[in-house]
């Protein structure tokens, strides 16, 4: 049997299997079977600060100053003990913490400094063995640059790092320029780790109503491959933790992930659609083609194929575009 | 300091109420509610009584149900309660004889307020509570807050001692929604009140069938009376109970009451005698009159039944010499009010006893005053006394108001003050409904009351209106508790707050302003220039008041705080800055605090966001000075359309509009309730900040806008080319698009700019984009200051364009019917309304022929509460006849309609065919045989009635004249019946039941708002699973009620299910078919609403959204389609495609939910989903069934022919 542990975030884990950010951390049950079937932390739902927001904001409209008429001091039963959406977060932390053995890594979304350091500290008050910042900023004003959108969340990681003791960890978006240096400077100013990539709701369009709609779609394995580059690179120039979230849904994908590199393989749209089953059974496979290849532990395979490593180390750089156009060649009885 | 609370009356008594019973049971009427959603909200967080249990509170259909259930649950041996008023009083008395009856002890604590009669009013006064008296119950009177919360306690333990139920009573709005610092009562006190030995007895008495005994009997002739008589010896007791029970509560509290109490002068020659808030305006007075040497004295009645002359005789001082008894009501056709009667006969037997009292029996004159809460001040008591002091004093008089009429009303000097204002610090805030004054206000109040030694009252006044809502604040506070039970006075406040520059315009806010009062203006304009912008006659009373001006751009700061448009705490701040009441930095210390009590650990961001807002206040608060040289030109907007008014709306609803109601004599008011339609368009409320504006080039006249804009403040014209030839140059015309109307002919869609409420629903619905520019559509938002002159003018000329002949409209598409004139604008709605769009499109399609029922409730209140209605009339005068019975009664009310209609209709058949020889035969048969199917069938029906009608004045026999009487009802009638869910599901649902079974070709409207809107939001059966609502404040754990199934049942009736925002064609398609089956037709129309906890600029969405989840399935079933062998039912929504969630996370009546009962929550949401698609495929299962005819006759042919199986 393999030794199949290693570290996240500093935290040692039994296994690099770890459920990330998505709806089912909302449900107790849900994540004492993840447990059970073998998950080795949680990365809880995302706490987004827009959100937390929006709660007061309702509450205020319609409870805490609704609107009066002579018969209608309000429309709605206000009573104070009411949780709002930050409290019943916190209380989930708690409650996780208070049932699970494994780590809980609390997530953040964040929009304002003040929000990501003020909300980070309640998070470690309330238990969390570790804060994933998931920073997500669409960078879409043409007057920003990008060194000014990396200087902006390499500051407010200085201010949460100030302000929290427990590690931090960043999820980012695909979207940054000179990836390794972000990842450099994040690393100096602190970070303990690095998940890639964020996976949010996509805006589309309606054709019916010519109006913009939210989507969301879950990932397929097919997703894997841009952040399995990605850690492949860096895990040659950085000695922090690297997660791969994002298609992860067979064992395959979760190896090749350690292969290029990661500490950890997130999951969620594999536990959306198959529940902890799909979790036991990755960590079945896992183990399978470890022992099939007579691999001891994860910890020997974890970057063997990262660029740093890699017989081809060109591979993870190059466009590559030819040559998978090469690759295609049409079925038999094609006109070509 | 500790046990003071700064509470409103309705609070005061539900706590007391609520720590000393086991069951209650509740209803919403206004304005007793609160005290019903305190209880509700009380038991959901788990709150004990002084025993240490929960009681259980529990919503009725009615309170009529309420009493009842008190009744059964009295019977059973618990403590029970229940809150009402007017109308809801009048449902429980047939209950409260019974538990008078069966010496029951119980209290119902009643919030007084006036019966409906000539009209229906929610303010306070004694009629409802006179029309109890001989029930048996005792009647317990409370003045004040203070006193509301003690009676209840006294009137609890001595129906526990004494066994005679008690109607505690108080002045609806005056005390129970007057918010004042009072002394708590805490538990032990009222745990040695109620000493277990009674709550024993109670239960020994109780029915159990371990000990069963028979009650409720029927009784003969024989021993009724005799029986009725046994119970005399507790009638004579009572009073001497309750004493004692006052005894006990003053030794407990120091605060003693007596059976009657007296103050004043102990040798007054002058007396009031008086029960209610009024009393506390009399004590002020007295005790000011008395300072001045006056002898003078107040009698305060407590126990009014069982009435107890002897004490009342002892408590008048033996120097009395006349009395003025004042009663808060009127018996009209009695020889006096009910109080003075009693307190009449009391003298006059003790005048002829052996010992009497007086040596020379006191003149005793009665008088009435502040009917449905009008105005009772220091200077009509003032007057009230002078009255006794002239040789022969008015016998019957009424004050404060001016009869002109019958002379009764007693004048009084507007400008007498008591020493009460110089004592008090006034203060007067106009704001709106929706900005947050009120509740930052009664904020104000609290921290004033709890953080200081100062005495605190707010009464807050309210416009009926829903949307823009005018609220005046009075507040006061002083050293000494405050008595003074009247709105302030002219020339009173020595603040003044308006908080919308939209009064400038409107309102004399400066008429409150003591001499060197601070005035504060919330406005955007700059200090170095707001004072050019003020109103000439505001600069005059600035100059000579020596007003000190401050103003605040409030928005401004409240945007840049982060707090987008909520200004409650930027107002607040600038009242504590400014008012001097505290030292400031004091002030500013427990407003922050206030703020963390207030959002505590919910809302810490939303407290910073005040914190900041607080301090950013301080800094952009600036004083004006006050020139004293002033502009001298009027800014005012000239009245436009006043000038086409009648007289009757010159005399009566425009000053009513201006506020100027109080002033207006007797003489000007119609003697039966009845007034004149279309007057909602004098009002012009210039709400809107933007309105539509629209773009022809996009526009494809599809008349969605039309359809669904609230306050029909968008319109449609088609009309001939040359017509358009004299508009104004910004009005926009153009070219029809249908081949459906002439050619040549024109379109214009038009905006009512100052009517218009900006609610941006109409723009929302625009399906039309600029193909290059998709946030351009056909109609866009645009602000309206700068448009209002232009858009007024184009809206006169659009007026002027004649409608569309009705008769060649095609009414059953969008644009064909939104071409029709709606009778039914501007109504005084939310913004956003989601049921005035169906109202509006039942007035545009059958508006000329419509008799309308309307239960009580919002539609009555946008539909009928003065000054103005919204219903009004075409070109032709004809319009929707419009009237509100009552709340429980409306569908029995319409059938009344339909009954007369068809029967006056027959008896015009019948005098027709009795003159067919005068009137000619011909004539006479195309008038009986007409086919009024049709508009333009009606349309010439109209014409051969008005031909009759002509033809029988020239006749002018008896019998034509008969006939000339009832001809007009040979013209086909709509009779609508309109009314919400708690009239149609609960408290009307017995009549609707009935009407619906009786076959009669009446039209029910449900505007469906799955909640008690008009009264604040309380649950009844249409409130779905899983929602959250005021009496269901643990969320609401059953399915709602199907009342389409309900109605199905019957097979023939007509029935829809819509939705207008999902599917506004299928809304239009059952209107139609509704009114054109001959039968009983009933809508129910999905109505999203305030109380849901969204905004209402997303009514469509969430409709919509409320559809494609399967909460609201369209549905219609046309029993005619069963003579066609077809299935009348129809699902014409399709399957839930979307989690019911998808709906319900926009609605805060459901997401509260997660928040207080995260468990519940998830299961009823889950529940919910399953409720919708079960429902869903029941319905369509229905829909596909074959006939029950057709598979009878199936099972009849298949068994007949294996019969002949055999035989073969």
């Amino acid at each position: 049997m393999p030794d199949l542990s290693t570290t996240y975030l500093g935290l040692p884990l039994k296994n690099p299997l770890v459920p990330s950010s998505s709806p089912l951390s909302h449900d107790l049950d849900a994540i004492l079977h993840l447990e059970d079937a073998g998950a080795a932390a949680i990365v809880m739902h995302s706490l987004f600060e827009e959100d937390v927001r929006h709660d007061e904001q309702m509450i205020d409209r319609f409870l805490v100053h609704p609107e009066t008429f002579g018969e209608a001091a309000g429309h709605l039963p206000f009573g104070h003990d009411y949780q709002s959406r930050l409290d019943s977060y916190l209380e989930q932390i708690q409650r996780l913490k208070s049932r699970l053995a494994i780590p809980v890594v609390a997530s953040l979304n964040g929009s304002s400094l003040s929000g990501w350091v003020e909300l980070g500290k309640e998070m470690q008050a309330a238990g969390a063995d570790a804060l994933e910042l998931n920073a997500w900023y669409m960078p879409s004003d043409p007057k920003v640059s990008g060194e000014a959108i990396e200087d902006h969340h390499i500051s407010l990681l200085q201010e949460l790092k100030t302000a929290v003791t427990i590690p931090v960890g960043m999820k980012l978006s695909p979207f940054f320029s000179s990836l390794p240096h972000f990842v450099h400077q994040a690393e100096t100013s602190g970070a303990a780790g690095i998940s890639l990539f964020n996976r949010f709701f996509q805006p589309d369009i309606d054709l019916e109503t010519l109006s913009i709609v939210d989507r969301v779609q879950l990932s397929s394995s097919a997703d894997t491959l841009l952040a399995m580059r990605w850690i492949a690179i860096l895990r040659g120039s950085t000695s922090i933790s690297l997660a791969a979230t994002g298609g992860v849904h067979t064992a395959e994908d979760a190896l090749k992930m350690l292969l290029a590199g990661a500490d950890v393989v997130h999951l969620a749209s594999a536990l959306l659609k198959r529940g902890p089953q799909a979790l036991s059974e990755m960590l079945v496979g896992i183990t399978r083609w470890l022992e099939e290849r007579e691999y001891v532990s994860v910890a020997q395979l974890k970057g063997s194929l990262s660029q740093q490593n890699s017989p081809n180390p060109s591979a993870f750089a190059r466009a590559a575009y030819l040559h998978a156009l090469d690759s295609f060649t049409p079925p038999d009885g094609v006109r070509y | 300091m500790n046990n003071m609370l700064t509470i409103d009356g309705n609070e005061a008594v539900a706590n007391v109420a609520y720590r000393v019973s086991e069951v209650i049971a509740i209803y919403p009427i206004t304005p007793s509610s609160g005290m019903g959603e305190l209880s509700d909200e009380w038991a959901a967080q788990g709150k004990t009584n002084v025993w240490g249990c929960i009681p259980r509170v529990v919503e009725l259909q009615s309170e009529g149900g309420a009493a009842g259930t008190v009744h059964g649950a009295l019977q059973a041996g618990s403590l029970a309660t229940t809150f009402t008023a007017s109308q809801g009083l009048l449902l429980m008395i047939p209950n409260m004889y019974k538990i008078a009856g069966e010496l029951t002890p119980t209290v119902f604590h009643v919030a007084a307020r006036a019966v409906a009669t000539h009209a229906l009013s929610i303010f306070g006064d004694h009629s409802d509570v006179m029309a109890t008296r001989g029930t048996g119950f005792a009647l317990l009177a409370s003045n004040s807050v203070q006193e509301a919360q003690d009676m209840a306690a006294i009137a609890s333990a001595a129906t526990l001692a004494g066994r005679l139920p008690v109607l505690h009573f108080f002045d609806g709005f005056r005390t129970s929604h007057e918010v004042a610092k009072i002394k708590a009562v805490g538990d032990e006190v009222l745990r040695k009140m109620l000493p277990q030995e009674l709550v024993a007895a109670q239960r020994h008495r109780a029915l159990s069938p371990e000990h069963p005994v028979l009650r409720g009997s029927s009784q003969n002739p024989d021993v009724f009376f005799q029986a009725h008589e046994a119970q005399n010896p507790w009638f004579d007791a009572f009073p001497g109970i309750v004493q004692q029970a006052m005894d006990q509560f003053g030794e407990a509290t120091g605060r003693h009451y007596k059976l009657f109490d007296y103050v004043g002068a102990p040798d007054a020659e002058r007396v009031i005698v008086m029960m209610g808030s009024g009393a506390e305006t009399a004590q002020e007075t007295v005790e000011h009159m008395n300072r001045q040497g006056e002898k003078v004295g107040l009698l305060m009645v407590r126990l009014y039944r069982p009435w107890a002359p002897e004490a009342l005789l002892a408590a008048l001082p033996a120097t009395t010499r006349a009395i003025s008894v004042l009663d808060r009501c009127k018996e009209p056709g009695a020889d006096g009010e009910p109080l003075f009667k009693d307190v009449m006969v009391a003298l006059a037997e003790n005048a002829a006893s052996d010992s009497p009292r007086f040596a020379v029996l006191p003149k005793v004159v009665a008088g009435r005053y502040g009917l449905a809460s009008k105005e009772f001040n220091p200077a009509m008591v003032f007057a009230v006394f002078f009255g006794l002091t002239v040789a022969f004093p008015k016998r019957r008089f009424t004050v404060g108001i001016n009869d002109d009429v019958t002379h009764l009303s007693l004048p009084y000097d507007p400008a007498f003050r008591t020493d009460a204002v110089r004592e008090t610090f006034g203060a007067v805030f106009y704001g709106l409904g929706s900005d947050g004054t009120v509740s930052a206000n009664k904020n104000s109040i609290k921290i004033i009351g709890d953080e200081t030694e100062l005495y605190a009252q707010g009464y807050f006044v309210y416009d009926s209106k829903k949307s823009g809502a005018m609220t005046v604040s009075h507040l006061r506070f002083g050293p000494q508790p405050i008595r003074s039970t009247y709105l302030t006075g002219e020339g009173d406040a020595k603040f003044v707050a308006c908080h919308q520059p939209l009064f400038l315009e409107t309102h004399d806010l400066l008429a409150h302003a003591a001499p060197g009062a601070v005035f504060l203006l919330n406005t955007p304009v700059p200090a170095d220039q707001v004072w050019a912008t003020l109103p000439a006659a505001m600069q005059r009373q600035m100059v000579a008041k020596r007003i000190r001006f401050y103003v605040i751009d409030a928005y401004q700061v409240a945007l840049e705080a982060d707090m987008g448009r909520r200004i409650n705490t930027v107002m607040q701040t600038c009242f504590f800055a400014i008012s001097g009441i505290l030292p400031q930095d004091e002030a500013i210390a427990a407003i922050k605090h206030a703020v963390e009590k207030t959002y505590g650990r919910k809302g810490r961001r939303i407290a910073e966001l005040n914190y900041r807002a607080i301090d950013k206040t301080l800094v952009c608060l600036h004083e004006v000075p006050v020139p004293a040289e002033f502009a001298a030109t009027d800014i005012r907007v000239p009245e436009r359309t006043a000038q086409q008014a009648s007289e009757f709306v010159r005399k009566l609803t425009l000053p009513l509009i201006a506020g100027k109601g109080d002033s207006l004599p007797v003489s000007l008011f119609p003697v039966d309730g009845t007034f004149p339609t279309g007057t909602a368009k004098y009002e012009k409320r210039n709400l809107a900040l933007q309105i539509p504006v629209l773009e022809t080039d996009l526009c494809t006249q599809c008349g969605k806008c039309v359809f669904v804009c609230p306050h029909s403040a968008i319109r449609a014209k088609a009309y001939p080319a040359e017509l358009g030839e004299a508009a104004p140059q910004s009005f926009k015309q153009m070219a029809i698009r249908s081949k459906d109307y002439p050619a040549g002919w024109k379109m214009s869609y038009q905006v009512a700019p100052e009517d218009c409420t900006g609610c941006t629903l109409c723009v929302e619905v625009c399906p039309i984009r600029d193909k290059s520019n998709a946030s351009r559509k056909a109609l866009n938002m645009a602000e309206q200051p700068p448009l209002r002159v232009q858009e007024a003018e184009n809206w006169d000329f659009f007026l002027k364009l004649p409608d569309y002949d009705r008769t060649v409209a095609k009414r059953n598409t969008i644009p064909g019917s939104m071409l029709l004139q709606p009778m039914f604008e501007f109504s005084g709605a939310c913004v956003g309304c989601g049921e005035t769009p169906y109202i509006r499109l039942a007035t545009q399609l059958f508006g000329d022929r419509m008799l309308v029922a309307n239960a009580t409730g919002c539609s009555s209140i946008y539909g009928g509460n003065l000054p103005t209605t919204p219903y009004t009339t075409d070109a032709n005068g004809r319009g929707p006849a419009w009237s509100n019975s009552l709340f429980e009664d409306n569908a029995e009310f319409g059938l009344g309609m339909r009954l007369a209609t068809d029967n006056l209709a027959e008896a015009a058949r019948v005098q027709l065919r009795a003159m067919a020889l005068e009137i000619g035969d011909a004539q006479v048969q195309a008038l009986l045989n007409a086919d009024q199917r049709t508009e333009a069938g009606i349309q010439e029906q109209r014409a051969r009635v008005s031909q009759l009608q002509a033809k029988l004045s020239s006749i002018a026999t008896p019998a034509a004249d008969r006939l000339a009487a009832v001809a007009e009802y040979l013209i086909r009638r709509s009779v609508w019946i309109i009314g919400g869910d708690g009239w149609a599901y609960d408290i009307g649902f017995g009549g609707l039941d009935h009407v619906l079974s009786s076959g009669e070709d009446v039209n029910i409207l449900v505007l469906d708002t799955e909640v008690y809107s008009n009264t604040g939001g309380q649950n009844s059966k249409a409130t779905p699973r899983g929602a959250v609502a005021k009496f269901a404040a643990g969320g609401k754990p059953n399915r709602k009620k199907d009342l389409a199934r309900i109605a199905m049942d019957y097979e023939n009736v007509y029935v829809a299910q819509v939705a207008y925002g999902a599917k506004d064609v299928h809304t239009l398609k059952a209107f139609i078919e509704a009114e054109s089956y001959p039968g009983v037709s009933i809508i129910i129309a999905y109505s999203p609403c305030i109380a849901h906890g969204v905004d209402l600029s997303n009514n469509h969405r969430q409709q919509d959204l409320a559809v494609k989840s399967g909460h609201w399935p369209l549905l219609r079933y046309d029993p005619r389609q069963r003579d066609l062998g077809k299935n009348p039912l129809s699902v014409d929504s399709a399957a839930p495609s979307i989690p019911f969630s998808d709906f319900a996370r926009n609605e805060a009546r459901f997401t509260v939910l997660e928040r207080l009962r995260p468990d519940a929550s998830v299961h009823f949401m889950t529940q919910a989903g399953k409720d919708a698609r079960l429902r869903h495929q029941e319905y369509v299962e229905l829909s596909e069934m074959l006939l029950p005819e057709t598979a009878i006759d199936e099972k009849a042919s298949e068994a007949a022919d294996k019969k002949e199986t055999p035989d073969a």
